[in-house]
């Protein structure tokens, strides 16, 4: 067995368990902080490891249950990336997380499972990494044990989980049934004969709909507005960024790597669930108050957008969909990290308690601003980019499918109904309705830094895409061969196994 | 480095500056305004008087590989169609800096966000590679939403800061969707139009193809220059803004999508030109004959002025759907004439609005009498407005109409009347009712802009002078662009050879 393929999983955990014991001895409150941001410091060390020269090599471990791939790094070091913004945003909330130590190692947990999703290549692991990441989080959202409305968002969060998990249980055993294996490559070897099997096809439906519960795709939505609005900041920014993500990296080594025929064949069904899902989180978002409900909707819309990308299948939809879950995660994880000082200062987390923020602190009224405009795709910012590229993979089928033009210009619509709601939290920090005590909020130093990355980013991805759109490009090249074209043959089995 | 770069980094280099300066150095703020404004006018003098007349090709470009994978560049570059466009985007960003001394709260954002419109302003005109047009587009857009919603007047300005940013957003989205089909259909990777406009010869998109991008662009872009039936953002948004920002968007921006059109839709579309032109003068005939029709019903100055910038992009559609090289021309004169007007109107109206407090025509009154400089500015422009000859407005607009007859005879009849005769109606009535008659009691108090507060007028007023008294320095740098394009966009053979096996139907072409 090659398990130096999982150093990576192997340090986070233990760093997980370090924080874990460390706790038992750490008495204050400022010692508690600091634990953050030891973790903070290990990721960083961890990340450059990964990125330098411990990267491991390209191989399969487990009996090809575990592979490391471009595709694979690439996602890893965003999940690296989040959590360390999340960590370091989380540290404003110390004071009220009862445990505050375990909190950090349940993220670094949750960052193991996602970790493991980006590597995961048999259903088994697939199905272990997503409940690590799934449990880790009903904790994590009703970590605020005094708030009743946290406690409610994990209760619903456990149900709708534990639902989604029964199906994709459900669905591994069929897939198990049909193609007596649970391997990807070795399913992807055979997917022309399998598809054929409608006992196949309904396990894999069955799978998605578990994939659809992660990243919040229509009609698999219901539980997002609520968990994000009664998880406390920090979570919601996490789950928002890391699990979203961790669910479309699988998304995307499904539909690209092991089932790409289905994927053509299903692209009406996939376009379906991705307008569905797009108008459904836009049209909801229009009337909410709630900021942090709002952007549970703008979470939902997005995915729709990502959608697109998965359902166009060709090369273009698959590194649009890499680029696009970068730029959304460093914008997400800007607006959260002031939605997390804000809510820190207010308790509320209404509209009204953005008033006059540009007043209050012009810095963080500047970054919310920069998040929101980003998430809206308005040039020069990383979500333009993101958008102008999975719309282009859209467009490269508009020639045989006018489906795809009829997609862009319903996420075009989305996009300007997004514009309004966004717009509406920029008003109030501008010029709100009433004047407001101008109370100046200093946001202290971890969250400056984290912000300070996360606008550097979201204005570099913005302004110079090209470069992660090369690398984007590579860690999907091992899905979709020819790039430009739909992908028509999965990857052939690394001889690993 | 090409001077049109220098042109577009002097305004994001004087917002930078702005940014860093602290606001201990407050008066610092507008003075680095104007002397970025300013600088943009002295280079673009130099690049419209350097440039070459009588080439077709593009002069003093500069390109960067932005991202050669992505085979999108920042490449920039004059010819006829933007060389006088650059120019007046200039002088109106200065003439807009020097209007705005009124501004209290928040000067430290409003100079930079002025800056950023102008610089995304002209680098929309100056880029040749559509991505970059669209992206400098969006820049200039975006600041107009902070704008009227911070420095704004009135009860509606909430309501117009989402109508127009909203309104133009989908506008440009539809464009943009155009632009991606195009950048994904034509098959050579890249949105440079002058490797696109070859590559096009050669491997030709099919009919639907062309049809349904030529659509998508023409609504898009339309809606940004408020072509009808999408023009309804206009007025009020004009009503509501900051005269620096109505400046800018009736004076620049909404030239950015008549300038597309010319520098995309037509010269690589030709089928889509075929198929669309008779829409467009149809169209063209709601901007000059019922915009024309609503301006003249107006009791509010603004309200005007934006119904007959309206009416005016009326001649500039009209000539775009000629296609041929005498309308064209004409619309492209018109286009630069009609920039600095609007510029100069709203200057005005801004300024009486300063002083008098309101622009209830029926409550001005006597303003050549108690301010003599700014009425007979006003008189002027608004002369200028219903295309009084000496002023360039008048050049384009006799221009379009002899480049129009022989394709769209009946067209022009409407246009000599919506222009002529309705905007005589309400551009004189005006006259009457602002500058005549008694000094009325809200105008009783205004006092006439003097020194050098009288620059920013002044400048509009001679550069709008200037072009009409010698149009033909402005007529000899387009001429050989739009013979280009014209001879691009008429070259459909009627059995252009089908590149893709297309299905899009030419129905499907969305008309919203």
């Amino acid at each position: 067995m090659n398990s130096s393929l999982l150093v990576i999983e192997f340090l986070v955990a233990l760093l997980g368990l370090g924080v874990l014991l460390s706790d038992l001895w750490i008495t204050t409150a400022a010692g508690r902080r600091s634990l953050a941001y030891v973790a903070a410091a290990g990721l960083l060390l961890i990340f450059t490891l990964h990125a330098g020269a411990f990267a491991p090599a390209d191989g399969t471990a487990f009996g090809g249950m575990f592979v490391v791939d471009a595709l694979a790094n690439f996602f890893k070091s965003l999940f690296l990336v989040a959590a360390m913004a999340v960590l370091l945003i989380s540290t404003r909330f110390a004071e009220r997380l009862n445990g505050y130590g375990e909190f950090v190692a349940l993220v670094l947990f949750g960052l193991v499972g996602m970790l493991l999703a980006a590597s995961a290549n048999d259903f088994v692991l697939m199905f272990v990494a997503l409940e690590l990441i799934t449990v880790t989080f009903y904790i994590l959202v009703s970590f605020q044990r005094n708030r009743l409305s946290s406690i409610e968002a994990g209760v619903k969060y456990l149900i709708f989980g534990a639902l989604a998990a029964a199906f994709m249980v459900f669905g591994i055993t069929l897939i198990f049934g049909a193609a007596n294996s649970t391997n990807f490559y070795e399913i992807a070897a055979k997917q022309g004969e399998l598809i054929k099997s409608p006992v196949f096809l309904i396990g894999l439906l069955l799978t998605f709909v578990g994939l659809g519960f992660k990243i919040s795709a229509f009609p698999f939505q219901m539980w997002t507005p609520d968990v994000y609005q009664g998880a406390p900041a920090p979570v919601t920014a996490f789950l928002a960024t890391g699990s979203k993500a961790a669910g479309f990296v699988l998304v995307l080594r499904l539909n690209y790597g092991v089932v790409p025929d289905l994927a053509l064949g299903w692209t009406h069904l996939l376009l379906g669930f991705a307008l569905a899902t797009t108008l459904y989180g836009s049209f909801c978002a229009l009337a909410q108050r709630s900021v942090k409900r709002l952007m549970g909707y703008s979470s939902i819309t997005n995915a729709g957008y990502l959608l697109i990308g998965i359902a166009a299948a060709n090369s273009t939809g698959a590194s649009a969909v890499a680029f696009f879950l970068v730029s959304y995660v460093f914008t997400t994880l800007l607006v959260f990290a002031v939605i997390t000082v804000v809510t820190a200062e207010g308790e509320s987390d209404d509209v009204s308690a953005f008033s006059g923020l540009g007043q209050r602190s012009p810095f963080l009224a500047a970054g919310m601003t920069l998040g929101l405009v980003s998430l809206a795709g308005v040039p020069p910012l990383a979500g333009f980019f993101g958008k102008f590229w999975l719309f282009k993979s859209a467009a490269l089928r508009v020639g045989d499918d006018r489906w795809f033009l009829v997609a862009i210009l319903v996420a075009c619509v989305a996009v300007v109904m997004s514009l309004y709601y966004y717009f509406g939290i920029v008003r109030a920090m501008y010029w709100p309705r009433h004047a407001v005590e101008p109370a100046p909020i200093e946001p202290h130093l971890p969250i400056r830094l984290a912000m300070v990355t996360c606008i550097a980013a979201v204005l570099i991805l913005g302004v110079f895409p090209g470069g992660l759109v090369g690398v984007a490009q590579q860690a999907v090249a091992g899905l979709a061969p020819s790039p430009g074209m739909p992908a028509v043959h999965a990857v052939t089995p690394v001889a690993a196994h | 480095m090409s001077p049109v770069s220098l042109l577009l980094l002097i305004p994001f280099l004087g917002a930078l500056a702005i940014l860093l300066t602290p606001s201990k150095y407050a008066a610092a703020w507008r003075g680095i305004a104007l002397g970025a404004t300013g600088l943009a006018v002295m280079v673009s003098l130099f690049i419209y008087f350097g440039f070459q007349p009588g080439g077709a090709g593009f002069q003093m470009t500069g390109k960067v590989d932005w991202n050669a994978s992505i085979g999108l560049a920042y490449h920039v570059g004059v010819d006829g169609l933007n060389v006088g466009l650059l120019l007046v985007t200039a002088l109106v960003g200065f003439a807009a800096v020097g209007v705005s001394c009124d501004i209290e709260r928040q000067p430290k954002m409003f100079y930079t966000l002025l800056l950023i419109m102008v610089g995304g302003a002209l680098g929309s005109f100056a880029s040749l590679d559509l991505f970059f047009l669209y992206f400098f587009n969006e820049l200039a857009l975006v600041p107009t939403f902070l704008m009227i919603g911070i420095w704004g007047r009135g009860e509606q300005k909430n309501y117009a800061a989402f109508q127009i940013t909203l309104y133009l957003s989908l506008g440009a989205l539809v464009a943009l969707a155009g632009l991606i089909c195009l950048y994904a259909l034509s098959g050579a990777n890249t949105l440079d139009v002058v490797i696109l406009a070859a590559w096009l010869q050669e491997h030709p998109l099919s009919d639907s193809s062309q049809t349904l991008i030529f659509g998508l662009l023409l609504f898009g872009f339309g809606t940004l220059v408020g072509l009808f039936p999408f023009h309804s953002w206009a007025p009020l948004g004009y009503g509501v803004a900051p005269t620096a920002t109505a400046m800018m968007h009736a004076g620049i921006l909404k030239k950015i999508g008549l300038f597309a059109l010319l520098r995309a839709a037509f010269p690589l579309l030709p089928v889509g030109v075929a198929h669309w032109t008779g829409v467009l003068a149809i169209l063209c005939l709601g901007n000059l004959l019922y915009c024309g029709w609503v301006a003249m019903k107006q009791r509010d100055l603004n309200l005007l002025f934006g119904n007959s910038s309206l009416a005016h992009m009326g001649f500039v559609f009209l000539g775009l759907a000629s296609v041929s090289v005498i309308g064209i021309t004409g619309a492209v004169v018109i286009m630069v004439a009609h920039a600095l007007l609007a510029a100069l109107e709203f200057a005005l109206s801004g300024y009486l609005y300063r002083q008098t407090g309101t622009l209830d025509l029926g409550k001005l009154g006597g303003a050549l009498r108690q301010m003599p400089f700014i009425g007979a500015t006003l008189v002027a422009a608004l002369l200028a407005g219903c295309g009084v000859p000496g002023f360039a407005n008048f050049a384009g607009e006799i221009t379009v109409m002899f480049g129009v007859w022989p394709s769209f005879p009946w067209q022009v009849v409407a246009a000599a009347w919506g222009g002529l005769i309705i905007g005589g109606v309400y551009m004189l009535r005006a006259i009457r009712q602002v500058a005549h008659g008694e000094v009325s009691p809200a105008m009783a108090g205004a006092t006439d802009a003097n020194g050098v507060s009288r620059t920013p007028y002044l400048v509009l007023l001679l550069a709008l002078l200037y072009f009409g008294l010698a149009p033909g320095s402005l007529v000899e740098r387009i001429k050989p662009s739009v013979e280009r394009i014209v001879k691009l966009a008429k070259s459909a053979s009627p059995a252009s050879p089908v590149s893709e096996p297309s299905a899009v139907a030419t129905a499907s072409a969305p008309a919203h």
